[in-house]
C-alpha cells in the first residue's frame, strides 16, 4: 500500500498498460472477456485517479504526487511526474471518459476486439502521461505515443473513409508536433546557456524560459501554440477534426473529443503562457480573435450538417474556442472557465458521440434527413439526447452554463484583452449553438414517423442508460455544484493569472 | 417561516421529478394530476404563510435573504443559491403558485386522456419551479437561472404535441423559434451581466443596489446595463421587436397558454424591471426607451389583435399588448402601478385563456371563430366568466382591470407625456372593440359549428374558472387610487421595494385631483365605446363589417398577416444565415479553401517527393553517373 501510495500517478499512467499487456495474452475469440477486462482495467484506473482527487489540497503550493527519476543525467532529463489543480481534472476526465466510452460501445465493436481493447488502453497510458508530465521530453514521448493507437482506431475500426482520415490526422498532428520538439530541445539550449546546464524539467524552465531574448521567446510560442492550436483544434486548422470524427467508431471520437482536443488547450495552459508569458502579450489578441472566429464559425457550419456525427464534430470547434478565449483572457474567472469547459465539452460532447452511435448502431446512418419523429418511437433515447443537448448549448443548472459563463464573463473584463468585443461576439455562440443543436433535435425527434425503417428501433438497453447515467450525473453536478471542481483548481490557477499580470506589470515599467 | 421559502421551490421539483421518473408507469391520471396539483397548492400555502409572517412585522423589516448552499465561487465571483423574500417576491410568488394551483387543476379536466399527460405535469412542476427560481432569486445570475429555465419549460410545453402539424409549420417549430428569440434576448441579458459584474463587482442584488444608490442620476454605464437587461425583457415578455415567438406559442397546450404564455412566464421582463427599478432610476434614457417600446407594442399588438380569427391568437396578440402597458408603467417610473397590472392581468388573462380551452374543449379543439357562435347557451359557466374578464381586461370599473390600466394611465399622463396617454387611451379603445368581438362571435352570435354537440367542460374545469373570475372581480380593490380617499393598500405594501428608486425620480410635484378624475372618466368612456362599437357591428351589422374589410382590404390584409414581421425576418436574417453558411462558409470555404490548402500541400508535397523519388531510385550506375556529372560540374565552376 505504501509502494501506491508513493506512486500512485506512475500507477495510474501505466496500470491501463498493465492492463493491455494481460488482455495481449488472452485468446482473442473470448470476447466478453476481453471486454470486460479492458473496463476492469480502466475503471479500476478510474478509482486511483478519484482517490487522488479526493486527497489532492489546493491550498498546497506546486506540483503534488511528484514523483522524480533520472533518465538522461547529462541532459537532466528525468522521469519527472506530479499534478496541480488543473492536470487533476483533465486527469480525472481521461480516466472517467475512457472506461465511460468502452461501455458505451460494448456491442457496437465486433472486429478485432483484442486489439480494439488493447488500443484503448494503450491510448489511456498515454493521455495520463500527458496530463502528469512535468518533464518537456516525457511529455513529448507521451504525447506522441498516443497518437499511434488512435491512428490505428480511426483506421481500423473506422468508417469508409477511415485510412484517408486516419492520415489527415497523423501528419496534421506530426507536423505541430515536430515543431514542438524542436522548442523543446531550443528550450534546454537556452537553459544551458543562462544556467550552465541543459534540462527538461518543466519547474526549471518556468524560471529560465521567460529570461529568453523576446524574438527566440517568439519562436518557441509559436512552435509551441502551433502544434496546440491543430491539437485544440483553432480556426482555421480544425479540417481534420470533422475527417477524424466522421471515420472514428464510437468510442475513438468520445476520447477524440472527450481528452485528446483537451491536450491542445491543456498545453497552452501548462507551457506556451507560462514559458512565454512576453510572447503571449504579443499573440494574446489574435489567438483570441481566431478563438471567436472559431465559436461562430463553428457554430454556423455546424447548422448545416446533415450529418449528425459532423454537426457533433464542428460544435467542438465551437466550444473549444470558448476554452481558448478564457485561457487567453487570463482573468481567474475566464481561466478557471476555460478548465471547467473542458471538462464539459469531454461530458457533453462525449455524451453527444455516444448518443450518435447508438442511433448509428440501430439504424446504420447518420443522416440527419434519414430519422424524424423519434421522440415516440424511442422516448428514453430522445430524453438522454435533449439533456445533453441542453447541456452543450449552455443552459443554467447544467454544467455547459457554468464553464460558458465564466469564461465570457471574465474574458469581458481581462485587462489582456483590453476590449470587451471578443466576449460580446463570442457570447452570440450561446444563441447560435441553441439553433444548430434544436434545429437539429427537432428534425430527429419531433415531427412525425415518416421512414418506415424508424417504426422500430428499440429504445436504449440497460447498458447504455447505465452508461450515459454516470455521465448525466456529472452533467447535473458541475450545473449545480462546481465548486467541487472549481475549487481544487482554483490556487493553480490564480498562480498563472498572478505571474502573468506581474509580467505585465513589469513590462509596462519597463516601457515607461 | 421565512426560513423555509425553500420549500416552495422543492415541492414543485420533486412533482417535477416523480411525474418525469415514474409518472410513465402510474396509470392513474388522477393520481399524477393530482399529485402534480398539490406540489403547487403546498407550495402556495408556503408562500402564503410567508406572506403572513411578513405582515406582522413592521414596515422596514420585511426582507430577508435566505442563503442555502454556494452556486459558483470563483476569482471574485460568489453566487449562491439564495432567495429574497421581500413583498415584492412575495406577491410574485403567490401570483405563480396561486394561478398556477388553479391551472394545474383545470388540467386534469383538460388533458385527459392525453398519452403524454405524466410528462405534462412534470413540465408544468418544472415550470413552477423555474419560476420561482426567478421570482425568489437574490442575485442576478440565479434569476437568470430561472429565466432561461422557464424559457426551457415554454419550448417544451409549446412543443407538446411535438407531431401535431400547427399553421404552416409544426408546434416543435413554434416551439424553438420561441427559444431562440428568448435567446436572441438573453443575449443582451448576459451582456448586460458581464457589465454589471465589471462595474459592481458583484451580480448579488444587495450589493449592486446599495452601490448604485450612491451613483447619480444619468450614469452612462448604468444606461448600458439598464438597456441591455432591457433588451433580456423585450424577448422573455415578448416586445417589439422580439414579440413574434409568442403568437406561435399558441401552439402549446391551452392551459399552457394560460400559465406560461399570459399570467406568469411572460412577466418575468416586468418584474425584472421593477426589481431593479434602483438601476432603472438611474438611467432615465432607458426608461424613456421602455415605456416608448411599451406603448408602441400595446397599440401595435392590440391592433393585430383586432383581426385574428383564431381564438388563442387574439389572446396572445392581448397579452402582448398588455404586457406593453406593464412597461410603460415601468418606463414612466409607476412601478408598483406596473406590478398591480401584471396581477390582475394574471387573473383575468389567465381566466380568458381556460375559458377558450372550455370552448375548444366543447368544439373537438377547434380554434377559429369563424366557426363558432351561439355558445352562450351551452356553455353558461364559461360564458359568464369569460365576459367578466373580458369587462375586466377592458378596464369597466369597479372590476380589477380597470383600476390597474386606469393608474398606468394616469402614470403615463402625469409622469410621461400626453402622447404616451394617447397610445395607452388608443391601445384601450382596441382593447374594448378585440374582447367584444371576441365574445360576441364565440358565445352571441348564431352557432357556425356545425353538426357538433358543445357541452359544458367538467367541473374540474369550471371550478378553476370560476375562482379567477371572482379574483378578475375583486383583486382591483387592493389598488383603489388614493384620490378616492382610501389607502392603496397595493402601493403601500410594494412601497419598500421601490423606494429608492421612487426617490431618484422626479415625480409629479402636484398631484392634480380632477385632472386624474377627468382622464379615468375618458378612459371609460373610451371602454364602453369600444365594447358597444363591437357590440353593433358584430351582433346588429355583420354586413358593415364585411364591407370594411373589403374596402381596405389592403390594410386588413396588412395586419392580418401581422405586417409581414415572420416574413421579413425569415428573409432578412434566417435565410441569408442559413444560406451563408451552407454554401459559403462550409462548401466553399471550409471544403475548397482551407481543406484545399491543406490537401494542396499534401499533394505539393507527394509530387516533389514523386521527383526526388526518381533521383534515388537505387540503381548504382546512376547514382555513379550523377556523381561523375556532379564533379565535373564543381571542376568545371572552381577553374
Amino acid at each position: 500500500m505504501e509502494w501506491l501510495q508513493k506512486h500512485i500517478l506512475t500507477t495510474i499512467i501505466f496500470l491501463p498498460l498493465v492492463g493491455a499487456l494481460v488482455i495481449s495474452l488472452i485468446n482473442s475469440e473470448r470476447k466478453n472477456l476481453i471486454k470486460f477486462l479492458g473496463l476492469f482495467f480502466s475503471t479500476l484506473t478510474f478509482a486511483l485517479s478519484a482517490y487522488v482527487f479526493l486527497k489532492y489540497e489546493p491550498q498546497k503550493t506546486g506540483f503534488q504526487f511528484v514523483e522524480i527519476y533520472p533518465w538522461i543525467r547529462s541532459l537532466d532529463i528525468s522521469y519527472k511526474i506530479g499534478i496541480d489543480g488543473i492536470s487533476l481534472l483533465l486527469l480525472v476526465l481521461t480516466t472517467f471518459l475512457t472506461p465511460v466510452g468502452l461501455l458505451a460501445t460494448w456491442g457496437s465493436v465486433d472486429k478485432r476486439v483484442k486489439g480494439y481493447v488493447i488500443m484503448f488502453l494503450l491510448l489511456e497510458t498515454g493521455m495520463n502521461g500527458v496530463f502528469c508530465a512535468l518533464d518537456t521530453f516525457l511529455f513529448y514521448i507521451f504525447w506522441e505515443t498516443m497518437l499511434i493507437p488512435m491512428y490505428f482506431i480511426i483506421g481500423i475500426w473506422g468508417g469508409e473513409n477511415r485510412i484517408y482520415a486516419a492520415v489527415k490526422f497523423v501528419i496534421y498532428t506530426m507536423v505541430g508536433s515536430l515543431l514542438m520538439l524542436v522548442a523543446i530541445i531550443a528550450l534546454g539550449n537556452f537553459a544551458s546557456q543562462l544556467n550552465g546546464q541543459f534540462t527538461g524539467d518543466l519547474e526549471k524552465l518556468y524560471e529560465v524560459a521567460p529570461k529568453v531574448a523576446l524574438n527566440a521567446q517568439i519562436l518557441m510560442f509559436l512552435a509551441f501554440t502551433l502544434s496546440f492550436a491543430i491539437k485544440v483544434p483553432l480556426f482555421p486548422f480544425h479540417t481534420w477534426l470533422p475527417d477524424a470524427h466522421v471515420e472514428a467508431p464510437t468510442a475513438g471520437s468520445v476520447i477524440l473529443a472527450g481528452v485528446l482536443l483537451k491536450m491542445g488547450t491543456y498545453g497552452i495552459l501548462r507551457f506556451s503562457i507560462p514559458l512565454f508569458p512576453e510572447a503571449t502579450f504579443i499573440f494574446l489578441p489574435y489567438i483570441a480573435v481566431l478563438a471567436v472566429i472559431g465559436i461562430i464559425y463553428g457554430a454556423l457550419v455546424s447548422f448545416v450538417q446533415p450529418d449528425l456525427k459532423k454537426l457533433v464534430a464542428y460544435s467542438s470547434v465551437s466550444h473549444l474556442g470558448f476554452v481558448v478565449l478564457g485561457l487567453m483572457g487570463l482573468t481567474i474567472e475566464s481561466v478557471q472557465g476555460g478548465l471547467i469547459q473542458m471538462v464539459n465539452h469531454g461530458l457533453s460532447t462525449g455524451a453527444l458521440f455516444m448518443l450518435v452511435g447508438m442511433i448509428y448502431d440501430r439504424r446504420h446512418t447518420r443522416m440527419i434527413e434519414e430519422f424524424g419523429g423519434l421522440a415516440r418511437v424511442t422516448p428514453v433515447y430522445a430524453t438522454f439526447f435533449m439533456i445533453v443537448a441542453l447541456s452543450s448549448l449552455g443552459l443554467p443548472g447544467l454544467n455547459g452554463f457554468v464553464g460558458e459563463f465564466l469564461i465570457l464573463l471574465g474574458s469581458f473584463k481581462s485587462k489582456f484583452l483590453g476590449t470587451t468585443a471578443f466576449s460580446i461576439l463570442a457570447a452570440s455562440g450561446v444563441i447560435l449553438a441553441a439553433v444548430y443543436l434544436l434545429t437539429a433535435y427537432q428534425r430527429i425527434f419531433f415531427g412525425k414517423v415518416t421512414k418506415p425503417e424508424n417504426q422500430n428501433i428499440k429504445d436504449l438497453n440497460l447498458r447504455e442508460i447505465v452508461s450515459l447515467a454516470f455521465v448525466l450525473i456529472f452533467i447535473v453536478w458541475i450545473g449545480i455544484y462546481p465548486n467541487t471542481f472549481l475549487k481544487k483548481s482554483e490556487p493553480s490557477v490564480k498562480k498563472v493569472v498572478e505571474q502573468m499580470e506581474k509580467y505585465r506589470s513589469g513590462i509596462f515599467r519597463a516601457q515607461k | 417561516m421565512h426560513k423555509y421559502i425553500g420549500l416552495a421551490l422543492i415541492f414543485p421539483l420533486v412533482g417535477f421529478i416523480i411525474n418525469g421518473l415514474f409518472g410513465w408507469r402510474i396509470k392513474k391520471e388522477k393520481v399524477i394530476g393530482w399529485f402534480g396539483s398539490l406540489t403547487v397548492g403546498a407550495s402556495f400555502i408556503v408562500s402564503f404563510l410567508i406572506y403572513l409572517e411578513l405582515v406582522r412585522l413592521p414596515f422596514y423589516e420585511r426582507k430577508f435573504i435566505v442563503e442555502y448552499f454556494s452556486w459558483i465561487k470563483t476569482g471574485g465571483l460568489d453566487i449562491s443559491f439564495s432567495y429574497l423574500v421581500d413583498p415584492l417576491s412575495i406577491l410574485m410568488a403567490m401570483v405563480v403558485t396561486g394561478v398556477g394551483f388553479l391551472i394545474h387543476i383545470y388540467s386534469i379536466g383538460y388533458m385527459h386522456g392525453d398519452r403524454g399527460f405524466a410528462r405534462f405535469f412534470a413540465y408544468l412542476n418544472l415550470f413552477i419551479f423555474m419560476m420561482l427560481t426567478l421570482v425568489l432569486a437574490d442575485n442576478y445570475l440565479l434569476m437568470f437561472l430561472g429565466w432561461e429555465g422557464v424559457g426551457l419549460c415554454s419550448y417544451l410545453l409549446i412543443g407538446f404535441w411535438y407531431d401535431k402539424p400547427f399553421e404552416k409549420m409544426t408546434t416543435s417549430d413554434a416551439g424553438r423559434k420561441a427559444f431562440i428569440v428568448n435567446r436572441i434576448g438573453d443575449f443582451g441579458f448576459l451582456i448586460g451581466l458581464f457589465l454589471m459584474y465589471k462595474y459592481f463587482g458583484s451580480l448579488n442584488f444587495n450589493t449592486v443596489f446599495s452601490i448604485a444608490n450612491k451613483l447619480q442620476v444619468g450614469d452612462s454605464t448604468v444606461f448600458w446595463i439598464t438597456l441591455l437587461l432591457f433588451v433580456g425583457a423585450t424577448g422573455k415578455s415578448a416586445q417589439i421587436p422580439l414579440y413574434v415567438w409568442l403568437p406561435d406559442a399558441m401552439a402549446g397546450p391551452t392551459p399552457v397558454s394560460a400559465l406560461i404564455h399570459a399570467a406568469t412566464m411572460v412577466t418575468a421582463g416586468v418584474y425584472m424591471i421593477a426589481r431593479s427599478s434602483v438601476l432603472y432610476a438611474l438611467a432615465p434614457t432607458t426608461m424613456e426607451i421602455v415605456a416608448i417600446i411599451g406603448a408602441l407594442t400595446a397599440v401595435y399588438a392590440a391592433s393585430m389583435g383586432l383581426v385574428q380569427n383564431g381564438i388563442k391568437k387574439v389572446l396572445a396578440y392581448s397579452t402582448i399588448s398588455q404586457l406593453g402597458y406593464m412597461f410603460l408603467a415601468m418606463g414612466v417610473g409607476a412601478f408598483s402601478a406596473g406590478i398591480f397590472h401584471l396581477t390582475t392581468h394574471a387573473f383575468f388573462k389567465a381566466l380568458l385563456f381556460l375559458g377558450a380551452g372550455a370552448v375548444m374543449h366543447a368544439l373537438d379543439n377547434e380554434e377559429d371563430i369563424q366557426k363558432m357562435g351561439g355558445l352562450k347557451a351551452h356553455l353558461p359557466i364559461t360564458y359568464k366568466t369569460f365576459f367578466i374578464a373580458s369587462l375586466a381586461i377592458a378596464g369597466i370599473p369597479p372590476l380589477s382591470g380597470f383600476f390597474s390600466k386606469d393608474e398606468i394611465l394616469w402614470g403615463a399622463y402625469s409622469q410621461g407625456s400626453f402622447w404616451l396617454w394617447l397610445l395607452g387611451a388608443i391601445g384601450a379603445f382596441m382593447t374594448a372593440f378585440y374582447m367584444f368581438r371576441l365574445v360576441a362571435l364565440v358565445f352571441e352570435t348564431p352557432p357556425r359549428y356545425g353538426a357538433k354537440h358543445p357541452h359544458e367542460a367538467p367541473k374540474v374545469m369550471t371550478l378553476p374558472l370560476i375562482v379567477l373570475g371572482f379574483f378578475s372581480v375583486t383583486a382591483g380593490f387592493i389598488g383603489i387610487p388614493e384620490s378616492f380617499g382610501l389607502k392603496n393598500l397595493f402601493h403601500h405594501w410594494l412601497e419598500p421595494a421601490f423606494e429608492d428608486a421612487n426617490a431618484k425620480l422626479i415625480l409629479e410635484s402636484t398631484h392634480s385631483t380632477s385632472t386624474e378624475f377627468m382622464l379615468m372618466f375618458i378612459s371609460v368612456l373610451i371602454s364602453v365605446g369600444g365594447i358597444l362599437l363591437a357590440r353593433y357591428l358584430y351582433l346588429k351589422r355583420m354586413n358593415i363589417v364585411a364591407k370594411l374589410t373589403q374596402t381596405f382590404s389592403g390594410v386588413y390584409k396588412l395586419v392580418y398577416n401581422k405586417y409581414y414581421v415572420d416574413e421579413i425576418y425569415d428573409t432578412i436574417v434566417v435565410k441569408p444565415i442559413k444560406w451563408g453558411s451552407e454554401k459559403l462558409l462550409w462548401r466553399f470555404f471550409d471544403v475548397k479553401v482551407i481543406d484545399g490548402i491543406v490537401n494542396g500541400s499534401a499533394r505539393v508535397t507527394s509530387i516533389v517527393s514523386s521527383v526526388v523519388r526518381f533521383v534515388q531510385n537505387g540503381i548504382v550506375q546512376f547514382y555513379a553517373v550523377v556523381f561523375l556529372i556532379g564533379i565535373l560540374i564543381i571542376l568545371w565552376i572552381i577553374f
